[in-house]
């Protein structure tokens, strides 16, 4: 169990220490730097920087130093909590970036948290009744999740949500609340704004984890043990319960562990269409402006809380299903 | 004595057929292959099945809503569509279009259009349909124009083309990665083997979109379309690998301690031999049914990147670009044809996704 945890936690920090220096490495490639984009951008509206002036920027943000100075610099700074300062905002990143790191988190979570409370029952439902009508629902549901990528699923329930309700579907917030300070109402137009991303996001991942659980579990339903259990008499619920839904639920477990990375990941692009308040636009401007600081953090920070909340998941699926940590990861 | 023929058929059969005979029996999978083949064949003759030249902006003619041929007219069979005119509404400036009812353009097959090169080499102007002595302005607008007044139908089969090969080569790159790392992890075991598994492990917990915004913003402005193009199937692929040297590495496991590995491995065969002559064709179906589930990824990728404008930028034509003109809901509330282009991208997942379930099934014939 210790070593199961050690090993866990190790691999974690070296896959933060990895998604850091690809972080870098990342922002240092487009050529130029941000202080060539900051003066195209002010060329632009027609002021013009001098040659010390830019020299001087550069020496400011420390672009003249060598790139692995640069990270060393950038990272001993990041360890103490300090991320510097967006050259794009010309404030703190961290006052940048704000409540939208939260908030991408919560989206994340829920979306999680929905994909484990509605995959596992319908799961076990449709092996048990296979070929009812609850089955080929789930089945249908199975499908749609898995054809339609959830940015266009976000733009198709947007336009019908606009076109035949007339409701402007997204954001997390009601206009009166976007810039309010933090409230129990204010919490509670949140928690009515988020179950529409939440379901958007979580479609895919609940649609494939059915599959699997439908699958394994029909493996498990077959095998002797379960009519041997049945011939005994106990009760038809405890039979699926006890014994054939708990050897099927290790590939379920082990694969809804890499499903919180791809959730983050889903939750960028849903946020860019459906207009929430996550770092994804944030994201997607630093980018364009080539504000290394503030999309280096944004990544850097949505890397890390990823892997916290795979640990996270991880673990408490360990404590729901002790065979995983005897066998391992497949 | 049938049962003895079928019996005699299936000792008979190689494993490639004993795979296809078995692939037979999953009807969806077979109409899927179906649907991917004529998507295929879209793709390389789309120029020849687009009316109107995909690039061609006319402003007279934004946003038109999609026209339908009239195949009879009051003289019988006579397949036509009718010329629309756009009048300016002076109060709101929105184009709105009319039929003009004294223009009949009459539509016919082979038609005279733009001049394009056909599978890139032969040049032609012939169509499979247009308007006969079509003037420029004229066309049909199967699925109406976007703002620059471009026809979307044809912008639509034109961008098969990129979406589809995109996903070919993203997925050639990654089981070149996948079966290399996957085959030495699976092979070799020992250290190798940990490293390579906890590099897998590594990045597929590293959230990927964030990652290929960051990779595809990097891209230099100056580069070309195609520079670009393939810029953007390394970025996609640089993330496929991992499922693919996964399932490689499974099957290398497995087999390496089956009878027949190690019979010849007795016998003195070579590594490569044992590698070549007796692994491969045993997974080798394993191997195209984890690829065709990999494909759909790939068209998502690029589909999302470019839908960000991160990935191709125009004038190539993609799906996700089409789409990222749908971005807006003000722009789909007066335009909603423009949404067309999520239709193919869900055809091709889904088909995609039955044929590799079709094939993981099959790839195991004995089971």
């Amino acid at each position: 169990m210790l070593i199961y945890l050690a090993r866990r936690l190790v691999l974690a920090a070296i896959t933060c220490i990895a998604i850091s220096i690809l972080t870098f490495i990342i922002i240092r490639l487009p050529p130029g730097d941000f202080v060539d984009a900051y003066i195209a951008n002010l060329a632009s509206n027609g002021s013009v920087v001098s040659a010390d002036q830019a020299q001087a920027m550069r020496r400011e943000y420390g672009l003249d130093q060598p790139v692995i100075i640069q990270y060393g610099m950038w990272m001993s700074r990041v360890v103490v909590g300090d991320f510097g300062v967006s050259m794009m905002w010309r404030r703190p990143v961290t006052e940048v970036i704000g409540d939208r790191l939260w908030l991408t988190m919560a989206v994340s979570f829920s979306a999680l948290f929905l994909t484990w409370t509605i995959a596992l029952p319908i799961g076990i439902y449709s092996a048990v009744r296979q070929y009812s009508l609850g089955d080929y629902a789930a089945t249908l549901l199975g499908f749609i999740g898995l054809a339609i990528p959830n940015f266009l699923l976000a733009l198709i329930l947007m336009y019908l949500g606009f076109r035949y309700l007339g409701l402007s579907v997204g954001g997390l917030f009601s206009p009166e609340f976007s810039q309010a300070p933090w409230s129990m109402a204010k919490a509670w137009d949140l928690a009515k704004h988020v179950p529409l991303p939440a379901c958007v996001l979580a479609l895919a991942g609940t649609a494939h984890q059915i599959r699997i659980m439908r699958a394994n579990l029909l493996d498990e339903l077959r095998r002797p043990y379960v009519v041997t259990a049945r011939a005994k008499g106990i009760s038809e619920l405890h039979t699926v319960l006890k014994y054939p839904v708990r050897a099927a639920l290790n590939p379920f477990a082990s694969s809804i562990a890499y499903l919180f990375p791809y959730l983050v990941s889903g939750s960028i692009i849903v946020s860019l269409v459906l207009g929430l308040p996550t770092v994804g636009p944030l994201l997607l401007q630093a980018l364009v402006a080539q504000d290394m600081f503030l999309a280096g953090t944004i990544v850097l920070l949505l890397g890390i809380m990823t892997v916290i909340g795979t640990l996270v998941s991880d673990l408490l699926l360990m404590w729901i299903e002790p065979r995983i940590r005897l066998q391992g990861r497949a | 004595m049938s049962a003895s023929l079928t019996d005699d058929r299936m000792a008979q059969a190689t494993q490639l057929q004993l795979t296809w005979w078995r692939f037979c029996r999953h009807k969806l999978a077979l109409i899927s292959l179906g649907v991917i083949v004529t998507f295929y064949v879209i793709a390389i003759f789309a120029d020849f099945l687009a009316i109107t030249d995909p690039h061609a902006t006319d402003a007279r003619r934004s946003y038109m809503p999609p026209q339908a041929i009239q195949l009879f007219d009051a003289d019988g069979f006579n397949p036509h569509v009718n010329g629309l005119k756009g009048v300016r509404d002076l109060k709101t400036f929105k184009m709105t279009f009319a039929p003009d009812q004294g223009r009949k353009l009459k539509v016919v097959m082979f038609a005279h259009g733009y001049e394009y090169n056909l599978f890139g080499l032969i040049p032609t102007d012939r169509h499979l349909f247009g308007i006969e002595g079509g003037q420029p302005v004229d066309g049909i607008f199967l699925l109406g124009t976007d703002q620059l007044g471009r026809d979307v139908y044809s912008r639509l089969i034109v961008a098969t083309r990129i979406s589809l090969f995109i996903g070919l080569a993203g997925v050639t790159l990654s089981l070149f990665l996948g079966v290399m790392l996957g085959g030495i992890s699976g092979l070799y075991g020992g250290w190798v083997d940990t490293i390579i598994q906890r590099v897998i492990e590594v990045v597929r917990s590293i959230p990927t979109i964030p990652l290929w915004m960051g990779l595809a913003a990097a891209l230099p402005n100056t580069w070309s379309v195609t520079q670009v193009y393939f810029a953007i199937t390394i970025i996609i692929s640089l993330v496929g690998w991992t499922e693919l040297a996964r399932v490689v590495r499974g099957r290398f496991l497995a087999l390496r301690e089956e009878d027949f590995v190690i019979a010849a491995e007795l016998a003195g065969a070579g590594q490569t031999r044992i590698i070549v002559r007796h692994m491969l064709p045993s997974f080798l179906s394993h191997i195209i049914a984890a690829v065709s589930l990999a494909l759909p990824a790939m068209i998502v990728s690029e589909t999302s990147l470019s839908f960000l404008g991160l990935g191709l930028r125009p004038p190539a034509i993609s799906w996700g670009i089409l789409l990222q003109d749908a971005q807006n809901v003000q722009v789909l509330s007066g335009a909603p044809w423009l949404l067309v282009a999520a239709a193919p991208v869900i055809l091709v997942i889904l088909a995609f996704n039955f044929l590799g379930d079709g094939l993981r099934d099959a790839a195991d014939p004995y089971g």
